[in-house]
């Protein structure tokens, strides 16, 4: 251990020292700030847009052509300031977010989109709008309110996949498939069928449930009579988890699509934070579902059942339950749990084949952070992840967002294997 | 139909770059999960930080290659530390939960625009490669017998690329025998056994993962010699589940498993892909397009590595005794 503690710390060394030797960059052919702005789904015209350097020294102004695009090129990389001139917009539409002003930074050789998101303006009467620059306080109010949103789509998937660890013992990879495979069925209704949003949902998800308890009792049920090791399982599951990935690829395609409906969404200010309303009924939902599977699990014969399973099949059958029912129970609530994840996911971002791979290692880093095989500490180590990965972009650029999350699961697993609220002999 | 085509880009494969890169990748797998037990599925991360190991010595550090081979091992070596130190001592289960979030945090350090300078983005980097072509002996021609065959270039690639293969083959052929390897094969088959008797478990788990790691490694710099590029995405979990199902196709603890696996998986994968291509561009098959055959021929993969392990988990050569996922 010391050995390695050493070698760590040597790693870590050569890591600063490879950050700090100058690197060269290729001739840049593209240096500088970029964006594209839109009203629904329509380029908004001639909108003025200025920048200057993070001192105020001004660089350029531009107005966006009739695509919508504008384009600045700096010689520097660095801090700037892009601000957005609301009077230039179309009369009926301001900023989402009320902040009309940017602080990117250019790296070098490279464009950075500065994104301006445009929404119809909300009914008059509505907040003031904001013409300060927002403040730190105020990005952290609205990022840990998209981290809660994040954390509980995560707390839906991870509960479902607990629920199957804590009675099966099958570390499923292919519950992020689940996820995707909801949201594709929500929009084949969707758009497909042209099917309001909400009915689309109700039906996918009662059809992934059904799919579920199929898959359990036609596949997962069958292995389990057979004697398949949990080891043996988790590894089926990544070939399962491919095969599904890549049939909803065949069927779905390998762009990025959305729902037809509650695309665009006028924001209501609380406090600090502006969001749209599908995302605090998206919230709303979220909690309502976790709330009554608690309760369900605690309260109703089912749950109790479902849990004495979990403790130990031999001694539950040997007591009257019937292990299989539960167990299939167990996977229809846990697939349908997950496409209402999936749902919700598609709704606050946008619907792809590998989102459900995407955030299953998210849901992984709850699950653990939590304690593996624990529905309560599912919860919990999912909030706390979804929200870390919010805050965590106010220092992380954007992209490496997930890997803090990640990097924050192996960190865990160094220290408190079992997670917040999971018990030591689970682990060993 | 195109009939010729289709059999010379299969034959091919068969001992073209595929089998040697995924045949290394997998006998990395197979000292891992077939010997030890481990369940690595991580192993596209040794191969991306062996490849852009030493494709960033060479391109941005100005080294040599050979320097650009040692930072490649290195990094595997402490790639393999840091996976480790965490999981050896837990279950299973924890190893590939770990292991599979760390190959998604490699890849997503070497695509992203904040590091580009030093990575490269989603572009990758390239022009690393001319120090090894030109140690090349081979004149300019063509080698090979009618339709098959390869250049100047390909075949230096590959009698240096099954020279590694078959000496890493002797590698753990040698160390399976020895009392070392007699030891891993205790622990796959009862860790607390092996314990009992007094030998470091944590210490044996660390070596077989470094030993692996290490020869992933090399199926990195071979990816890279031969596309004559690194880029991220290539790096994703497919290649390690690729490596998986290599192995478990051959039969795990087997010497040549994994070789013989890799050689099949790519004579079927490109037989099959190139089949169902040519069917749908000729009308054979309406219901589906072209772009539509690249996931097909994924999820028949998964499919067959599922049928796989439910019918003959054992693969081709393999023995169901030594077969470590039923256990515990």
């Amino acid at each position: 251990m010391r050995r390695a503690v050493i070698a760590f710390t040597a790693f870590l060394g050569g890591l600063i020292f490879l950050l700090a030797v100058p690197a060269h960059a290729d001739p840049a052919d593209c240096q500088g700030l970029r964006g594209t702005l839109k009203l629904q789904g329509q380029p908004v015209n001639g909108a003025k847009i200025s920048v200057t350097t993070e001192g105020g020294q001004p660089v350029e102004e531009v107005t966006s052509n009739a695509q919508g695009t504008w384009d600045v090129q700096v010689d520097e990389p660095g801090k700037y300031k892009v601000t957005l001139d609301p009077s230039s917009l179309p009369a009926d539409s301001e900023v989402r977010g009320g902040s009309n002003v940017r602080t990117p930074t250019v790296y070098e050789g490279n464009c950075s989109t500065v994104l301006f998101a445009l929404q119809p303006k909300a009914a008059p009467g509505a907040a003031p709008e904001d013409t300060g620059q927002s403040t730190f306080w105020e990005q952290a109010a609205q990022l840990t309110f998209e981290g809660v949103n994040l954390g509980l789509i995560i707390a839906l998937g991870a509960l479902g996949l607990s629920l199957i660890y804590g009675t099966t013992g099958l570390t499923n990879f292919a519950h992020g498939e689940l996820i995707t495979l909801g949201a594709v069925i929500a929009y084949a209704f969707n758009v497909g069928f042209g099917l309001q949003l909400i009915p689309a949902a109700i039906i996918a998800i009662i059809v992934s449930g059904a799919l579920g308890y199929g898959q359990d009792r036609l596949f997962w049920g069958q292995l389990r009579k057979r004697g398949t090791g949990t080891i043996a399982m988790m590894i089926i599951s990544i070939g399962m988890a491919i095969l599904l990935r890549n049939l909803i690829q065949f069927f779905f395609g390998a762009q990025n699509d959305s729902y037809t409906d509650y695309n665009t969404q006028a924001g209501i200010e609380i406090g600090p934070i502006s969001a749209a309303p599908k995302n605090l009924w998206a919230i709303g939902i979220e909690l309502a579902v976790l709330i009554v599977v608690g309760i369900a699990l605690m309260k109703t014969r089912t749950g109790k059942a479902a849990r004495a399973v979990a403790d130990n099949p031999a001694l539950a059958a040997s007591s009257g339950i019937n292990v299989d029912r539960i167990i299939r129970i167990i996977w229809a609530s846990g697939s349908a749990i997950a496409a209402l994840a999936g749902i919700m996911l598609g709704l606050s971002q946008s619907l792809k084949f590998t989102m459900g791979q995407d955030i299953l290692l998210l849901i992984f880093a709850g699950v653990t952070l939590g304690g593996l095989g624990t529905a309560f500490g599912a919860l919990v180590g999912s909030l706390v992840v979804g929200i870390f990965i919010q805050v965590s972009t106010l220092w992380v650029p954007p992209e490496l967002k997930s890997v803090g999350a990640l990097a924050v699961l192996i960190i865990v697993l160094l220290f408190r294997p079992q997670g917040i609220l999971g018990r030591r002999e689970r682990i060993g | 139909m195109d009939w010729l085509t289709i059999i010379t880009t299969t034959v091919h494969a068969a001992i073209g770059w595929e089998s040697v890169v995924y045949g290394l990748a997998a006998i990395g797998v197979n000292i891992h999960f077939g010997y030890t037990g481990l369940l690595n599925f991580g192993q596209a991360a040794f191969m991306a930080v062996a490849g852009y190991g030493l494709a960033v010595a060479v391109t941005v550090m100005n080294l040599p290659f050979w320097m650009g081979i040692v930072i490649g091992l290195a990094a595997a070596a402490i790639l393999a530390l840091l996976l480790g130190i965490p999981t050896l001592q837990l279950r299973a289960d924890y190893l590939a939960i770990v292991t599979i979030a760390a190959a998604e945090i490699v890849r997503l350090v070497f695509r992203s625009v904040y590091f580009k300078d030093i990575f490269g983005g989603s572009d990758g980097r390239r022009g690393f490669t001319g120090d090894f072509y030109a140690m090349n002996p081979f004149p300019p021609g063509h080698y090979g017998i009618g339709p098959f065959g390869f250049d100047e270039r390909v075949i230096w690639f590959l009698a240096v690329g099954w020279s590694v293969v078959l000496l890493s083959c002797l590698v753990v052929y040698l160390l399976m025998k020895s009392p070392w390897g007699r030891v891993l094969k205790a622990i796959r088959e009862d860790e607390d056994a092996v314990r009992a008797l007094g030998k470091n478990v944590f210490s044996y788990k660390m070596q077989s993962l470094m030993l692996g790691g290490i020869i992933g490694c090399l199926a990195g710099f071979f990816y890279g010699l031969y596309n004559g590029a690194v880029q991220p995405d290539i790096f994703g979990t497919e290649m390690t589940f690729f490596a998986y199902t290599i192995v478990i196709l051959g039969g795990a603890a087997r010497v040549f498993g994994p070789v013989v696996g890799a050689m099949i998986f790519w004579v079927l994968f490109v037989f099959v892909g190139n089949t169902l291509a040519e069917l749908v561009r000729n009308g054979f098959i309406p219901f589906m397009t072209t772009t539509q055959v690249g996931p097909i021929r994924y999820a028949l993969v998964g499919l067959g590595f599922i049928l796989l392990l439910v019918i003959r988990p054992q693969g081709i050569f393999g023995d169901k005794r030594e077969i470590a996922i039923n256990a515990r």
